[in-house]
């Protein structure tokens, strides 16, 4: 087992406070203002493409160039579109929310976010109090 | 399906059986030798659970892929291809745009929050015991729908490639998948279930980009050559290029496969065994970048088969397909020997059996894992008990899952039972009972208990009740062409529920239980939980490091 000795836990008031913090706030509109409207539009266009496909086939049979049709180009989107999300997703982590979320961790590493968080080093009172681990 | 098929030469088996074994044997004594090298570093719960964390997010991404094309991927996409064009495509697109649900809203933070097993984020700001005992039930619910269908898959699996029929055969071919994986399990926990999974991947995606190239360059790169080539071999009246070949019959057929493409696309994130592989690498960046990894590589493998698929319509036709032993799953080695002979059929029969293997052992361990973790040590032992003595009951579930599996594999194999559906129903326990709850954990704050609870156990019940009474097991109407009924049981019926997947109904009910429940309880949400939850899930802090060598 990894013994948990070498960091002190955090309190659930240093959970609450971080939770509270703008900085917080901030990072959790980053992350849901782009992962929520990216799932619904993926999960809606993917709906489309099998609705499309169950009950246009014909359409999806209208051929395109030689003996490739529009159920294959539309296919061959989902590939497309599947990546280029992916693309995105890991640019907008890397750009919006990393930077927030890795100074956060720093701090409340450094229990920044504890409600005496003065020369609180090798105190043991705060290491208690109901923090637990998952 | 016409019933000209089996005219002539049905139970020859092409290619030599010898040489598909020993390579196989390479594959296996290769996996092996690495299986007891990772053991030496197997000490903590840690290690044994999730590879001491120590796994790179490339690793991780490719150990992804490993564990999840299974063979049912490789084959039976190909094959459905071959068969019936374009709907198989439509089946490998569900696969895929599930990994973005994942991507997007699973993977990092549970990373962030969990430490071995799904119920540890879901039990995390509710009552323990309870939530814990759900998830744990309902991963081994999906856990072992999953490994029943791939053990009875490899029982098939071996007419088509070695040549070898019969109920003993066949049988021992079981045995020794499940011996195998439970070596695997016991002697490399995670650490060498992970590398069985990468060769495997690398294996079957490079085995797969040979036969691409090849066929493409039979037809000069002209893709539209070749879609007009499988046209010209397509089954009499079939247009293979338009969907609605396979699902497209009846409007319950139709619906039966938007409720297929729910399940697949919910599923995935809800997964036991995919959601553990988040657990094996250093931080939530590694789980992102393991992720991508993945969807690139399950992104090109499904591309290869929509090619793989069409060469073989095009190159061996689908009667011939459909003639062979295994029928629809034996296109991709037909092909494989259409182009290369016995060398490389017996080189993609190997791929296939390595497949199988190293799907069963990411199953296997996820749920031990989940019975020590979630059942033994915390439930049962309320938490007092040492990491080594959960590893202990952890491999002792392996065994005993492996030995459940074996029995009840072969059985099946004995019984002639058609147990392939029990991978759409693993998804569709995944999606109803385990992505609502996981989902509502995650982003709402009011969620209780008993919101939980009703999510998962509404969710796991709707869809197996909705299966049992489904054609899927009894009523189905007999195929004039073989006789028998694709149901589970013959010459029954009491199914009601006309759909063979259960999602479009037990996907929505269980989002509605979900609420429902939570709405109705008297529990206070835990309001400190949830912002530790919430905190640690966004930002990292606290989440379980990697392990020093």
């Amino acid at each position: 087992m990894t013994p948990p000795a070498e960091r002190r836990l955090l309190t659930p008031e240093e959970y609450r406070q971080a939770q509270d913090s703008p900085e917080f706030t901030e990072l959790r509109r980053r992350f849901r203002r782009f992962a929520f409207p990216m799932t619904v539009a993926f999960l809606a266009w993917y709906l489309l493409y099998v609705l499309l496909s169950t009950y246009a086939p014909d359409f999806m049979a209208t051929p395109v160039f030689g003996n490739v049709n529009v159920g294959i180009l539309l296919g061959l989107g989902q590939f497309v579109s599947t990546f280029v999300i992916t693309h995105l997703y890991v640019a907008h982590a890397n750009r919006r929310t990393d930077p927030i979320s890795d100074e956060m961790r720093e701090r409340l590493e450094h229990h920044d976010y504890a409600p005496s968080a003065r020369g609180t080093t090798g105190g043991t009172d705060l290491g208690k109090g109901g923090a637990t681990r998952a | 399906m016409r019933s000209v098929l089996a005219a002539d030469g049905a139970t020859a088996t092409v290619g030599s059986p010898a040489i598909n074994i020993s390579i196989f044997g390479v594959f296996v004594l290769v996996t092996l030798v690495i299986t007891f090298r990772a053991s030496r570093n197997n000490k903590s719960a840690a290690d044994y659970y999730a590879a001491g964390r120590n796994i790179s997010g490339t690793q991780n991404g490719l150990a992804i892929a490993g564990d999840y094309l299974s063979a049912a991927s490789f084959l039976g996409i190909a094959g459905a291809i071959a068969v019936y064009g374009y709907d198989g495509f439509l089946y490998s697109i569900g696969f895929l745009v599930a990994w973005l649900v994942a991507l997007l809203l699973v993977a990092e933070l549970m990373r962030n929050t969990a430490r071995y097993t799904m119920a540890d984020v879901l039990a995390f700001r509710m009552r323990q015991g309870p939530v814990r005992t759900a998830a744990a039930i309902s991963t081994l619910a999906v856990s072992l729908f999953y490994l029943l269908a791939q053990m009875a898959g490899a029982g098939g699996l071996v007419t088509l490639l070695l040549g070898v029929t019969g109920e003993a055969a066949q049988a021992l071919v079981v045995v020794l998948v499940g011996a195998l994986m439970i070596i695997y399990v016991l002697v490399g926990g995670m650490r060498g279930t992970t590398y069985v999974q990468i060769i495997k991947a690398t294996l079957l995606i490079a085995g797969a980009l040979v036969m691409t190239v090849w066929v493409l360059a039979l037809y000069g790169f002209n893709l539209s050559a070749l879609l007009g080539d499988s046209v010209a071999n397509a089954v009499e009246g079939r247009d293979v290029l338009a969907p609605g070949a396979q699902y497209g019959a009846t409007s319950i057929s139709k619906l039966d496969f938007v409720s297929l493409g729910l399940a697949l696309v919910f599923g995935t994130a809800g997964l036991p065994h995919v959601l553990m592989r988040f657990y094996t690498v250093p931080t939530a960046k590694d789980a992102r970048r393991s992720v991508v990894w993945a969807i690139w590589l399950i992104g090109i493998f499904y591309l290869f088969s929509l090619v793989i698929g069409y060469g073989a319509g095009a190159l061996v036709g689908p009667e011939t397909i459909l003639g062979a032993p295994g029928a629809v799953n034996s296109a991709a080695p037909l092909l494989a020997f259409e182009l290369g002979g016995t060398v490389l059929l017996g080189i993609i029969a190997g791929v296939a059996f390595a497949t199988i293997l190293a799907v069963v052992a990411g199953l296997t361990i996820t749920a031990s894992a989940s019975f020590a973790h979630d059942v033994y040590a915390s439930v049962i032992k309320k938490g007092k008990v040492s990491p080594n003595g959960e590893v202990k009951v952890a491999r002792i579930t392996a065994v005993v899952i492996g030995a459940v599996s074996i029995g009840l594999g072969i059985l099946a194999l004995q019984a002639g039972l058609n147990i392939a559906f029990l991978v759409a129903l693993a998804f569709a326990v995944a999606a109803s009972a385990n992505l609502p709850t996981i989902l509502y954990t995650l982003f709402w704050k009011r969620f209780t208990t008993q919101g939980a609870l009703w999510s998962m156990y509404g969710g796991l019940i709707a869809c197996i009740v909705l299966i049992v009474f489904s054609p899927v097991v009894s009523g189905a109407p007999v195929n004039p062409a073989t006789g028998l009924s694709p149901s589970l049981f013959q010459d029954v019926d009491f199914h009601w529920f006309p759909l063979n997947n259960p999602g479009i109904v037990s996907i929505p009910l269980s989002f509605f239980l979900g609420w429902l429940g939570t709405i109705l309880s008297k529990e206070k949400p835990d309001l400190d939980k949830n912002a530790e939850l919430e905190v640690r899930s966004l930002t990292g802090i606290g989440a379980e490091k990697a392990v020093q060598h």
